[in-house]
């Protein structure tokens, strides 16, 4: 290039054409697909994912001792005497999301309307990281904190006869905690993302902060708001190690909070850390917890993006 | 040679092509090219000839296609998805939206100098160094930086610091760096879109002596929004104009002198004397 | 004033607005109600953050505090002519070890090491263990050791009288240096935490590479029409919010019992172990992996993204192809944030436990990992058995290696943060 022989001769005045033609560059084409590879990784997790699920779930179905009627239908979860009837399960995983979205959903929703809608560029600067360390612990501490913290606390609260030292109030709670920074952090980004005009008109009509907030900026918001409260939900019925430390161990059909029962993910943990065979009914069995599980999960997720998506749609 | 024999073929099909002395007349020949962004037409039958070592001008309103067309001679809007390309753009009498031709080689005959300054966040001699490198350059690097950075008229402002980021620079200094480093790789043709847009006075006076001095050597196509400065530096312009649906097409294509003096259309006049609507 | 004129009708004072004595008040009323819902909003907040205040202070106050210990024999009887049992010389301490237990453990002990070859705190730790024998009778909080003292020494009078009662931090070098074992006093985390590096190793070198490359390819490289491309990018924003438990049940499937050959490392020596089986470092390691993949791919393509778009031009202005213009420019300059979407990534996997019961953590391992296909446990996993033992001491061993944990969580945060700064340092003096 800078070398004689090219810099002289195609400098106009009539050097042979340039060759301009594709040269094959096998090391970019390698990359590319290295990388494509990367991405479809993904598509194969998710393929290996339902495969599982569904593979298992198929083998426990087909067992004879179990009856898909009475599998949806059974309030008695007994492997041992070949009751599988999922309710006490999916109960006890309702119960405990449904508290802890009491918990999670007025708190979250607060600190975000603190945060976006009251709360100055410091005190932002200051709280936000403390929320992200709230975030950060690792949920088997939270589950440690539940059992040696929560529950002690609730028995004093309510009594040792009727709070027992398992209970899904207490785990219900923790997990609300845990899930706190999500739902705030969605929603003041929701929040924030409604245009200050809207704000500045509202104020202009003799309004105050607090009915900003609540009325105009809220409601301008609601679908992200709304979008993060299922993915809120989607966490709490996915998460595992505080009910498997602190909701008890052992399928309970049961409404109250007090009272141990296990959950969906506490029952999987339980079974699969004890001796488990493979190609048991008990190892198949966890399989169709999970596939229940992960349909559950899923289609809030989906939900929960098909929400922001008409959400933005709104404001473009 | 069998490409000899080829290219006096191919420039007799081009609309203007005259063969000097063996030589291409014109660097960029155009011929009713259309540009879409997905379906919106930004840019329709554009069809002129950018002479060869001369300073050809392009001026227009704001969004007429200027900095579009001026993409579409390096095929720099092959990084924009949704861009399509119609007609053809003849480079030394060869289209370069041909489907055997390589972008990755068009651009670096054809080299481009960005409205704002973009240095890479390195030293100033690693920006001057790298296009070359990556091109396969083995030779003697200080010599080449050097040559480059003198071309640029910017030797003498970073000599002593030519291991510090390029950051460090002046908007002007970056801007003369950014040209250096296109000139390094010795490309045929520089494309300019409004290089001193963002510079004070005095940079862009410097960047305009500069534009004349390289025009010896390079054919430069330059986009600018400063009518004087379309006068001062140019040997050719382009007058662009958008019609009612923002679709910008070629109204003037003439000796800068020609344009700037006595205009063909009314429209051009209008434009260049700020009667413009 | 044109618009009153044009009509009439609209009054300013049509009488239907209330009057301004009665708006005032309202106004007022309406103002304390702002006042008091701030007052709320903010409660919320630090409610959220004495949860977190709470959660720590738990955490230290099982983490100290005094124990009632009980000796089979009292180290004091064992002095030899005054001299205290830890200021013996070493064959003097041989000589106790010896006189106290008996013949086929001592001849055990000098085939693991021949006493000639052992130090003399080794000694008097195997003494400690096997001749003075202490049992933790009971614990107290940390709270109720400083501010309960003389209670907590009564109590410990009247319940265990031949208890020595001492402050005892259950974190501590020792705790950290040893490995697992069923006695609480003698219980380490070390086994747990090198558990943990390894897996973690695994899974960083498994999914940085890969999410990086994925990122890479979703941002620089696919057309977002393609209908396969959309499918991977809302297939990985989905994957995101999967149970973690659900990966364990992949991995279980998948790594432990399909590619049992290659994750039992049985493929490496020709299958003649038979004790192999799946349940090693690496499938947990991978399973780790697909877990944080999403994380890494989502961060990475954020950081991607935010590499201004001249310095690709650029790039591509002279005449770069696309690889090296991301090579070279793309790459660095979205390293920072790249890294520190990896690091919390890799905290995530750090902190990990359900998935890891799945594969198959061992429940109880003394044994160092010492490679990828090792059986193994990990820091969160030996938190959660010691939490789920009913006795208290092993709720303090509990407490104290989530110190660690959350140890070992920060030093990596700062870590990143450290790494960060000095990455945007370089790229400003580059
Ligand atoms: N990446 C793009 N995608 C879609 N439309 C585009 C894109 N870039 C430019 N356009 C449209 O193409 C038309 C021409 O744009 P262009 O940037 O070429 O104008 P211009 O003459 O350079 O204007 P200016 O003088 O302001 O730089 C405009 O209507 C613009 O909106
Ligand atoms: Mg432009």
């Amino acid at each position: 290039m800078a070398g004689a022989g090219q810099g002289d001769t195609t400098v106009p005045g009539g050097g042979p054409p340039l060759d301009l033609r594709r040269k094959p560059r096998l090391a970019e084409t390698i990359i590319q697909g290295f990388l494509f590879l990367c991405g479809a990784i993904s598509i194969l997790t998710t393929l290996g994912i339902v495969l599982v699920l569904g593979r298992e779930s198929l083998l426990f179905f087909a067992n004879e001792e179990v009856d898909l009627l009475k599998f949806f239908g059974g309030t008695e979860w007994q492997p041992a005497i070949g009751r599988f009837g999922i309710w006490p399960l999916v109960t006890a995983t309702f119960m405990a999301s449904l508290i802890a979205m009491a918990v999670a959903l007025p708190m979250g929703l607060c600190i975000a309307i603190y945060l976006s809608e009251y709360a100055g560029h410091r005190a932002r600067s200051i709280l936000k990281p403390i929320l992200e360390v709230l975030a950060g612990i690792p949920t088997v501490v939270y589950g440690y904190f539940a059992l040696t913290f929560m529950t002690p606390l609730l028995r004093v609260i309510f009594g040792r006869d009727l709070v027992e030292i398992y209970n899904t109030a207490s785990a219900g709670i923790v997990i609300g905690i845990l899930v706190i920074p999500l739902v705030s952090s969605m929603s003041e980004d929701a929040l924030s993302a409604v245009p200050n005009s809207l704000r500045q008109a509202s104020y202009g009509l003799g309004a105050t902060r607090l009915e900003t907030a609540v009325r105009i900026v809220v409601p301008a918001a609601l679908s992200g708001v709304a979008a993060a409260f299922i993915v809120a939900i989607s966490r709490a019925i996915g998460e595992t190690m505080i009910v498997a430390i602190a909701a008890g161990a052992g399928p309970n059909f049961t409404f109250s909070p007090f009272r141990a029962a296990e959950t969906m993910t506490g029952h999987i943990v339980r079974i699969s850390g004890g001796d488990l065979s493979y190609d048991s009914i008990d190892y198949n069995s966890i399989f169709a917890i999970g596939l229940l599980l992960f349909l559950i999960t899923l289609s809030l997720n989906i939900l929960s993006q098909w929400i922001v998506r008409r959400f933005r749609e709104e404001y473009e | 040679m069998s490409i000899a024999i080829e290219r006096p073929l191919r420039t007799e099909e081009g609309p203007n092509a005259a063969s000097q002395n063996g030589m291409n007349r014109y660097a960029i020949e155009v011929g009713a090219m259309n540009v879409f962004y997905g379906d919106f037409c930004a840019v329709r039958d554009v069809s002129m000839q950018a002479p060869t070592n001369k300073i050809t001008a392009i001026i227009g309103p704001s969004g007429c296609g200027k900095s579009t067309v001026l993409r579409c001679f390096n095929r720099m809007n092959d990084l924009i998805s949704s861009v399509r390309i119609e007609g053809k753009v003849l480079f030394q009498g060869q289209n370069i939206y041909d489907v055997s031709v390589d972008p990755v080689e068009v651009r670096r005959r054809i080299g481009m100098v960005f409205q704002k300054p973009n240095p890479f966040p390195k030293t100033i001699y690693e920006n001057v160094a790298w296009g070359t490198r990556i091109n396969g350059f083995k030779g003697d690097m200080d010599e080449l930086v050097e040559r480059a950075l003198r071309a640029a008229a910017l030797w003498d402002e970073v000599k002593d610091k030519l291991q510090q980021s390029a950051l460090g620079l002046s908007g002007g200094q970056q801007q003369r760096l950014c040209i250096a480093r296109a000139i390094a790789v010795e490309p045929e043709i520089i494309l300019m879109d409004e290089p001193a847009s963002a510079l004070d006075p005095i940079a862009t006076l410097r960047i305009e002596d500069l534009m004349k001095e390289l025009s010896e050597q390079y054919t430069i196509i330059v986009v600018t929004h400063n009518m004087q400065q379309a006068a001062r530096v140019s040997d050719y312009t382009a007058f662009f104009n958008v019609d009612d649906n923002r679709t910008g097409y070629l109204i003037e294509f003439d000796d800068t002198e020609k344009i700037f003096t006595n205009p063909s259309q009314k429209s051009t006049e209008d434009y260049i004397t700020g009667r413009f609507g | 004033m044109a618009l009153r004129s044009q009509q009439p009708v609209a009054q300013r004072a049509a009488g239907l607005m209330p009057s301004r004595a009665i708006s005032h008040k309202q106004v007022k009323v309406r103002q304390r109600r702002g006042h008091i819902w701030a007052v709320i909003f903010q409660l919320a907040l630090f409610s959220g953050i004495i949860a977190l205040g709470a959660l720590l202070y738990n955490i230290v106050n099982q983490s100290f505090g005094y124990v009632a210990i009980i000796n089979e024999i009292d180290p004091a009887e064992l002095a030899v002519d005054g001299v205290p049992l830890n200021e013996l010389p070493k064959d003097t301490l041989t000589r106790i070890l010896e006189t106290n237990i008996s013949k086929g453990l001592m001849r055990r002990y000098e085939n693991d090491m021949p006493f000639t070859e052992r130090s003399r705190e080794n000694v008097h730790e195997l003494i400690l263990e096997r001749v003075v024998e202490p049992q933790v009778a009971a614990t107290w909080s940390l709270a109720d050791s400083i501010f309960a003292r003389t209670r907590v020494f009564e109590e410990a009078k009247e319940k265990y009288p031949d208890s020595h009662v001492y402050f005892r931090s259950w974190l501590t070098t020792n705790f950290v240096s040893k490995a697992q074992s069923s006695e609480p006093l003698r219980a380490g985390v070390r086994t747990a935490i090198f558990g943990s590096l390894w897996v973690v190793a695994i899974t960083i070198l498994f999914s940085f590479p890969i999410g990086v490359g994925a990122a890479i390819y979703l941002e620089e490289y696919a057309h977002k029409e393609r209908f396969l491309n959309r499918l991977i990018q809302t297939n990985i924003n989905n994957l995101a919010g999967v149970p973690s438990i659900i990966y364990g049940m992949l991995g279980l499937a998948i790594f432990v019992r399909m590619l049992e050959v290659f994750t039992s490392g049985s493929f490496l020596d020709g299958g003649g172990d038979t004790t192999a089986n799946g349940r090693t470092i690496i499938s947990a390691g991978l399973t780790l992996g697909l877990l944080i993949l999403p994380l890494i791919i989502i961060n990475g393509q954020e950081a991607i993204r935010a590499v201004p778009h001249s310095l690709r031009q650029a790039g591509f202005g002279l005449g770069a192809t696309h690889w090296q213009v991301i090579w070279h420019h793309v790459l660095p300059g979205a390293m920072p944030g790249v890294l520190t979407g990896t690091i919390l990534a890799v905290s995530r996997a750090i902190g990990e436990t359900a998935p890891l019961i799945v594969v198959g953590a061992s429940t109880f391992i003394a044994v160092d990992p010492n490679g990828p296909f090792s059986k193994f446990t990990v820091l969160p996993i030996q938190i959660y058995q010691w939490t789920s033992r009913p006795q208290d001491e092993f709720r303090n061993l509990a407490a104290a290696a989530i110190l660690v944990l959350l140890i070992l969580l920060l030093s990596l945060n700062a870590s990143a943060v450290l790494l960060r700064n000095r990455f945007n340092r370089n790229q400003a003096n580059a």
